[in-house]
């Protein structure tokens, strides 16, 4: 039970604070009847009170429990693959994994699902797995929901894993999600950190929300598996250890659960986007202050140097100058690399979102107002077209290229 | 084509606070308005709508003031509203909100297509999409920057990934997001305003719905948020002063170690 003030209906008269026994109520700031939940009785004084209608007595309703959960053992990693070959995202998640299963006592699974996949079997396990669930076909070389998701249903219902974690990719979300309602799990996405709550024993989720200027942690108690999609380059992959083995779990179904409604005709990888800015450890980017399209090459020339990606502002993509791939923000990609150039972006909350967990943030501005000298780790006051060739030259001695 | 179109409503700004003493975000005196990759949704259906036509139907689940995020998709060119709003669905996670949303797309009649955004930019999930079509078995593509080519049976779309993107075909009727690449979103006119004003908005409420009560609202959504909590502002360092030169040698002095 508990004491709802209809905010709507609610004028602020203040009768409800005069009635009640136990100054439970004040009307706030905003002009609103607030119940401060710790005194509150539940009277119900105030409802009667209430000239508007504005109050109720509602019923809280109780949270549904999945039957069976304590079946459930062990931590799982979908082990992304494109083109036959693991991505870095399913070593950082296996690192982790196999971190929360030393406080839970249990066993790190991987899943991985392709085609002639074998030669990587190894790797998976010196990087933390104690089993790998192998399901190969040569139509599921490729990903594509339906398949993946089906399997990935059948092989949870079998082996009831406690803990499903898999990389906050375009992949990973899009299956993740179809398999969270399929199986009735409660999915916490974009994780930046994990951990296990030592008395309950359950998964401890915080995420960023609001373009990540909030942080919620976030549990799902009575269901299972507790799945998570966590974000590429915020866990760290274990020192590999050739000396681990691991047990090869090769599982097969019925081919109709590897059709698929959806036909991938063609997979385009496009050149500019070759240096992938999700992957890249450091990126040049620049903003509006470039002043135009042609002096992207003194950022590309720098990147070239540094073995950088290049990116982008919003502004400079809606000037025509570079392409979307490329933005990072709000409305872009979010990346956290460790080394960030910021050259000629004001830093607008909207493009801070998108890189501020950025290890090292290098801000180059002809303004000392702009805000992004307040969140840079080093900034220097310059114009651009100067200073970018300066450092390039700077770091091509440094690094005798 | 009868394409459904999903939006929410979001605050403007993504800079909310937390009320210290309450734990619970402030959000009085934020601006609603609708989630920004909603909007690339809405401009697709519409396109679609004026190519090949048919209609284009907005919905979404929220408090009764969500109503103004329907009008303004009727302004910019949807034939109708809906808006899924009751109590019991207060307090929804993702999965009970597309279990919900995937009732109320049921309710609203045969459909070719439903568009949503790629996620929103309060949550920042991206699973109700996927939620929904899951829900309603449908075939779905996320991540659409581009639709090639449609018909009555059949749509080819480019799904953005991280280095390129897929050409996919996929049978109608089905459901894809979209992100901000596919489209620029137009500017209601003033006839698009004038109609939004009187256009019918349906309620749907869960008498409405044909919903099991167990799977919505608290009881139906398995995630809990625990704590929220203000991550550390990121403090500002240090100004590198000099000629242009010398900053850039201080400059690779202080960072050549992360370089490799
Ligand atoms: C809903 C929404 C979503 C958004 N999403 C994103 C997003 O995903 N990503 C994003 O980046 N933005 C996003 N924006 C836009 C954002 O608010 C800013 O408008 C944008 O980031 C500004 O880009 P900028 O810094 O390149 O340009 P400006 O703000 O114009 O800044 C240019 C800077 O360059 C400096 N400068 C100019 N000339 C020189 C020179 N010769 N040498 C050195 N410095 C120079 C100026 O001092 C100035 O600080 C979004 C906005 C909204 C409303
Ligand atoms: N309450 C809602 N009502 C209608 N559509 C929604 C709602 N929540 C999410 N959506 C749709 O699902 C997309 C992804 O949202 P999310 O999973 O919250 O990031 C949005 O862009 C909308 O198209």
């Amino acid at each position: 039970m508990a004491i709802k003030i209809i905010l709507d209906k609610c004028t602020g008269c203040s009768l409800c604070v005069k009635t009640c026994p136990f100054g439970a109520i004040k009307v706030n700031a905003s002009r609103k009847a607030e119940v401060d939940a710790v005194k509150c009785t539940l009277c119900g004084a105030c409802v009667d009170a209430c000239k508007f209608k504005a109050i109720e007595l509602v019923k809280t309703q109780e949270r549904c429990v999945m039957p069976g959960i304590e079946n459930y053992k062990g931590i799982w990693v979908f082990i992304e693959q494109k083109k036959g070959k693991v991505q870095s995202v399913a070593y950082e998640l296996l690192g982790k994994a196999h971190e929360l299963a030393g406080k839970l006592g249990c066993q790190v699974s991987g899943v991985l699902i392709g085609h002639g996949m074998d030669d990587q079997l190894d790797e998976l396990f010196w990087h933390g797995a104690d089993n790998i669930y192998l399901v190969e076909a040569p139509e599921l070389a490729n990903f594509q929901d339906e398949p993946y998701t089906n399997i990935l249903v059948e092989l949870i219902k079998k082996h009831k894993p406690e803990i499903m974690l898999c990389g906050a990719t375009a992949i990973g979300r899009s299956l993740i999600s179809r398999v969270a309602i399929t199986v009735n799990a409660g999915l916490t996405a974009d994780c930046t950190s994990l951990d296990i709550d030592p008395k309950r024993k359950i998964l401890l989720q915080t995420r960023p929300a609001f373009g990540g200027n909030i942080m919620a942690t976030i549990i799902s108690p009575n269901h299972r598996p507790q799945m998570s999609t966590v974000r590429h380059k915020v866990m760290q992959p274990m020192a590999p250890d050739k000396h681990r083995k691991g047990k090869v779990i090769r599982e097969t179904f019925p081919s109709s659960l590897y059709v698929s409604r959806t036909r991938l005709l063609d997979i385009v990888e496009e050149v500019e986007s070759l240096v992938n800015i999700a992957e890249a450890d450091i990126i040049v980017s620049g903003g509006r202050g470039m002043g135009a399209k042609e002096n992207f090459k003194i950022l590309e020339e720098l990147a070239h140097v540094l073995g950088a990606a290049v990116g982008s502002s919003r502004a400079s993509v809606d000037a025509g100058w570079m392409p979307y791939s490329h933005q990072v923000g709000q409305t872009g990609r979010t990346v956290a690399p460790k080394i960030y150039f910021a050259c000629g972006i004001s830093g607008q909350i909207q493009h801070l979102v998108g890189m501020q967990s950025s290890k090292i943030i290098v801000a180059v501005n002809k303004d000392p107002e702009a805000p992004i000298f307040k969140i840079a780790t080093y900034g220097i006051l310059g114009d651009v077209m100067e200073v970018v060739p300066a450092l390039t030259k700077a770091f091509k001695q440094a690094l005798n290229k | 084509m009868n394409i459904i179109v999903c939006i929410k409503q979001v605050p403007e700004t993504t800079e909310v606070r937390i009320n210290p003493e309450t734990n619970t975000l402030i959000r009085d005196g934020v601006k609603s308005i609708i989630n920004p990759f909603d909007m690339y949704a809405i401009e697709e259906a519409v396109r679609l709508k004026e190519r090949f036509g048919g209609k284009v139907s907005v919905v979404t689940m929220g408090p009764p003031q969500a109503e103004c995020a329907l009008r303004e998709a009727i302004s910019m060119g949807a034939d109708d509203g809906f808006l899924v709003c009751d109590r019991a669905f207060a307090g929804s996670d993702t999965w009970a909100t597309s279990y919900t949303l995937a009732g109320a797309i049921r309710k609203m009649g045969a459909f070719d297509l439903i568009i949503c955004g790629k996620q929103a930019s309060d949550g920042d999930t991206a699973q109700v999409g996927p939620g929904i079509a899951t829900h309603l078995d449908i075939p779905q593509v996320t991540y659409v920057k581009k639709i090639e080519e449609a018909g009555e049976k059949l749509m080819r779309v480019e799904r953005m990934l991280e280095e390129g993107f897929e050409i996919i075909e996929t049978p109608l009727p089905a459901l894809i997001t979209v992100v901000k690449e596919i489209n620029d979103p137009r500017i209601p006119s003033l006839k698009g305003m004038m109609r939004a004003k009187s256009a019918k908005i349906t309620m749907l409420g869960q008498k409405d719905l044909n919903l099991d009560t167990t799977q919505i609202g608290l009881c139906g959504s398995p995630t809990q948020v625990v704590k929220i909590f203000t991550p550390p502002q990121r403090q500002g360092g240090q100004m590198l002063q000099g000629e242009t030169a010398e900053v850039a040698k201080q400059l690779v002095g202080l960072i050549k170690d992360e370089v490799n």
